[in-house]
């Protein structure tokens, strides 16, 4: 009966999804029986002692002790082995392997945010190896919305205030539907996302170069996206406000004073250099704090940063 | 028979003065009484209004599934429109149908009662009904309400719209069942006819008497949990904001300490209407009167240990899902006992598949599905996959509405000619039956499919690959509409023809066969006393005429 099993569930992309097909399909076939040998009881009934006589008399029979007994045992019986079936996958489920790579999972109306173990972040996007384990650390920056992967059989709600979790081990290389899976407002059916189930190179393509949408996206675009989210914003502002460091705005092109005495022109080298090697030109009167981005920024996003920079006049 | 009561050869009881229908007379008479038939008669007018509005929202969620995007309305009206329906429905429609109209009209006739303990009360539950309704149909003034009618924090605590109004509303309606509650359980200890024990009553008494233990235990929960909702929304207490300190998922939990159990205020009465309905029908003796009386409690108490089954992904921890899990499964028992029970009572009977019966065997059928798709939502791993989707809402559309429904409208069928002294058309019954079940069954049918295929639900959008499936569940949707509103106008159709119907044209036992149809307004002359068991077909038949012939 494989081909109910398709029709009834989508394909299975994890190694979580065969043990609850196996239930799940238990309980279909129980269900169809029970239907029709109920249906059936109640049409022969219906049909062989229908009322052929106004004045017919019926068998007063009111009860029948073994029959309650058996018909209330069995279900019990049948019951509990699903329970317990239920509770075996669930269990399972529930506590992720050791070397699970840990991926913090942010939910927000409506977008999925997804940061990666060397501080990379993408929008909706989600990247995992084949075959290995993926372990979701996940939280709501404001209602409660729900994580869900019909190919994989999961599901978790993520909470604001909270940590919940989610793992798994992806079995099928190419991408997997996820959706939002607890209402949360106007965008709630728009809040989707992709798992790109990766083989081992596309795996260390992604980590080297980022993934598509960040890839694709033009530099001024991408420099811009660093600057949100990689921690830019906390010392340089974009609108002249003086902070931590000087500000981006019209900075390309001007000759920034430096505590060595000398003038430098902020170019594309300039801009490098202060990313990479931070400590090398001071300028005056700002302190010497700002932490470097060596192996934080890929090679694009730095391009991106000078791109961003150079945009704003 | 008691004094002042002619049995006439026809069958007929001739009435010293007017049926509870025509005496007193006016309006105000109406709406000031405390007849339990009459606030009956209200409720189901109240209720078969408020079906419609609930029911015109669905076609309209309905119409706009019809496509994956926009089709007649945005993303913030659907939100308002699932929100408004399923708050109607569950609140104003399927909690109060059963009890409080067929209830009220049929448990103390069932008694041998002259009325419910508090007659007062029970006015002033139908009062409390009107008031909340009307409290709900307010939020449409003020911006809707578009949290879902599970109002899960910290959305509905955060949202703008009516939803303060619409929790008010919701408060008052649960006083409105509170006291339904106790009137019925107050009723049922000490308005028993004499000589009628516990176990000599009709079981649909049983039935009500547990729907109303969950009425008074469960309801008070709701409303606490509603009104600190309010205080959440008004004063930012903190309960249940995380930003304050509070606990989101501390609302669900209160939620749905309520929510569960008020699933069973639903099925029990249904489960009532079909212990009265088949032994008629069958002209036989109820199958396990003890085992079906017990399991009715038993559904009762059990209902109230498992609420957090509508909470497996909720961030509770993996050993309270395995409790509730565990729990959930015991539940299928009882109501396996009685689906068994009430078959056994058909087996050797003498069916007659007159509209009650039709709708019966209806909800034999429609209620083995909805229960049987309880067991994948019990189930933990499997509950993880279906949780959120429309295998959810097709689960519960199949007890909440088509079993309760079909039972409504079974009970409907079958107290017709009591309650109002006419028949309505029997072949246009039978047809609005098999409409409603043909419809029903194609509306929710595409909709497990989708759900186990990862359809999530409360969704404005989808994939284009659902939409086949959605497209044949509206067009189910159609042939529902179309089947209840016929079965509506047949009912109504019959108050063209004159009163004139004999006390007891189904040739039934218990005690409201033994008044006229319709009763008087003291519904029996004088106190009557049971001379057989409620289920008792060994007894004389009727005299000759008093049963109606097929038309």
């Amino acid at each position: 009966m494989n081909w109910l099993q398709s029709f009834l569930l989508p394909r299975a992309a994890a190694t979580h999804a065969s043990e609850v097909d196996g239930l799940f399909m238990f309980i279909i076939y129980l269900t169809i029986f029970f239907f029709f040998f109920n249906g059936a009881l109640v049409f022969y009934a219906a049909h062989r002692w229908r009322r052929r006589s106004a004045g017919e008399i019926t068998p007063h029979t009111t009860h029948n002790t073994k029959l309650e007994l058996i018909w209330s045992i069995i279900p019990l019986t049948v019951v509990m082995m699903i329970f317990f079936w239920g509770f075996k996958g669930y269990i399972s489920a529930a506590v992720a392997p050791n070397d699970a790579i840990e991926i913090v999972v942010t939910a927000k109306k409506w977008v999925w945010q997804f940061e990666y173990p060397d501080g990379t972040r993408t929008l909706n996007d989600l990247h995992v190896p084949l075959n290995k384990p993926v372990k979701l650390i996940m939280h709501s920056e404001d209602v409660i919305h729900s994580f869900f992967v019909p190919t994989f059989r999961l599901k978790r709600d993520v909470l604001p205030g909270r940590y919940t979790e989610l793992w798994f081990t992806a079995t099928e290389p190419g991408v997997q539907q996820v959706f939002c899976a607890e209402y949360c407002g106007k965008g709630h059916s728009d809040m989707l996302a992709k798992i790109h189930v990766d083989t081992d190179e596309q795996y260390e393509t992604f980590l080297r170069e980022g993934d598509e949408q960040v890839r694709q996206m033009p530099l001024k675009d991408l420099g811009r996206l660093v600057y949100e989210n990689k921690g830019c914003a906390t010392c340089h502002s974009i609108d002249g406000t003086r902070g931590q460091g000087p500000s981006w705005l019209g900075s390309y092109g001007q000759v920034h004073q430096g505590t060595d005495g000398k003038g430098h022109l902020v170019d594309e080298n300039y801009i490098r250099e202060s990313i990479l090697y931070p400590q090398a030109v001071i300028v005056q009167g700002y302190q010497p704090i700002m932490p470097t981005f060596q192996g934080l920024l890929r090679e694009r996003e730095i391009l991106g940063v000078i791109e961003y920079i150079r945009s704003l006049k | 028979m008691a004094d002042g009561h002619t049995l006439t050869a026809t069958g007929t009881t001739a009435l010293a003065h007017g049926d509870y229908l025509d005496d007193p007379k006016g309006l105000m008479s109406w709406l000031t009484t405390v007849d339990h038939k009459r606030i009956g008669i209200m409720y189901l007018w109240s209720i078969t209004f408020f079906m419609i509005v609930g029911g015109l929202f669905a076609m309209l969620i309905r119409i706009e599934h019809l496509t994956p995007t926009r089709t007649i309305m945005d993303a913030e009206m659907y939100n308002r429109v699932f929100t408004l329906h399923g708050a109607i429905m569950v609140f104003l429609v399927i909690i109060p149908a059963i009890p409080a109209s067929l209830g009220n009209f049929a448990l103390p006739l069932l008694l041998g009662a002259k009325d419910v303990a508090f007659p007062r009360i029970n006015l002033m539950s139908l009062y409390l009904y009107w008031t909340g309704a009307l409290m709900a149909l307010g939020t449409l003034f003020m911006g809707g309400v578009d949290t879902g009618w599970t109002f899960y924090t910290p959305y509905s605590t955060t949202t703008g719209g009516g939803v303060t109004l619409m929790v008010f509303a919701a408060f008052v309606l649960g006083f409105s069942s509170i006291f339904t509650g106790v009137n019925f359980i107050a009723t049922v200890h000490k308005l028993r006819a004499p000589g009628m024990g516990w176990f000599e009553m009709p079981l649909f008494c049983w039935g009500m008497y547990s729907t109303a233990l969950i009425q008074i235990l469960a309801t008070p929960v709701l409303g606490i949990t509603l009104l600190l909702l309010a205080m959440e929304r008004l004063f930012h207490i903190g309960i249940f904001d995380p930003q304050l300190g509070g606990d989101p998922v501390l609302f669900q939990h209160f939620f749905w300490f309520y929510s569960h159990p008020a699933v069973y205020i639903m099925i029990l009465p249904a489960m009532a209407v079909m212990s009265e309905v088949i032994p008629v029908f069958s002209k036989k003796t109820i199958f396990g009167y003890k085992a079906i009386a017990f399991s009715s409690v038993a559904i009762a108490l059990l209902g109230f240990l498992v609420w957090a089954h509508h909470m497996f992904v909720a961030g509770m921890s993996i050993y309270a899902g395995a409790i509730f899990s565990f729990l959930t499964f015991f539940i299928a028992i009882p109501s396996a006992i009685k689906v068994f029970n009430w078959i056994a009572t058909m087996w050797e009977g003498s069916i007659e598949l007159r509209s009650p019966m039709l709708y019966a065997i209806a909800f034999l059928l429609v209620f083995t599905i909805g229960g049987l798709t309880g067991l994948f939502l019990a189930s933990l791993s499997t509950d993880v996959h279906l949780h959120d989707t429309y295998f959810v809402v097709a689960h519960f559309h199949y007890v909440m509405a088509g079993s309760n429904l079909l039972a409504l409208l079974a009970g409907l069928h079958y107290w017709w000619p009591k309650m109002f002294g006419r028949l309505y058309n029997e072949s246009l019954a039978r047809i609005g039956c098999v409409l409603v079940f043909l419809g029903f069954n194609a509306t929710f049918i595409p909709q497990f499919i989708m759900g186990s295929r990862g359809m999530p639900r409360r969704y404005y959008n989808y994939l284009p690959q659902f939409q086949a499936l959605h497209v044949a569940s509206t067009i189910g949707a159609m042939l529902l509409a179309v089947g209840l509103f016929l079965t509506l106008a047949n009912l109504l159709a019959s108050f063209r023809r004159p009163k004139g119907m004999v006390d007891n044209p189904w040739g039934g036992k218990t005690l409201e066969w033994a008044t006229s149809s319709p009763p008087p307004t003291e519904n029996f002359e004088g106190q009557p006393v049971p001379l057989h068991g409620p289920y008792d077909y060994r007894a004389v038949p009727a005299p000759i005429g008093s049963e109606v012939h097929t038309g």
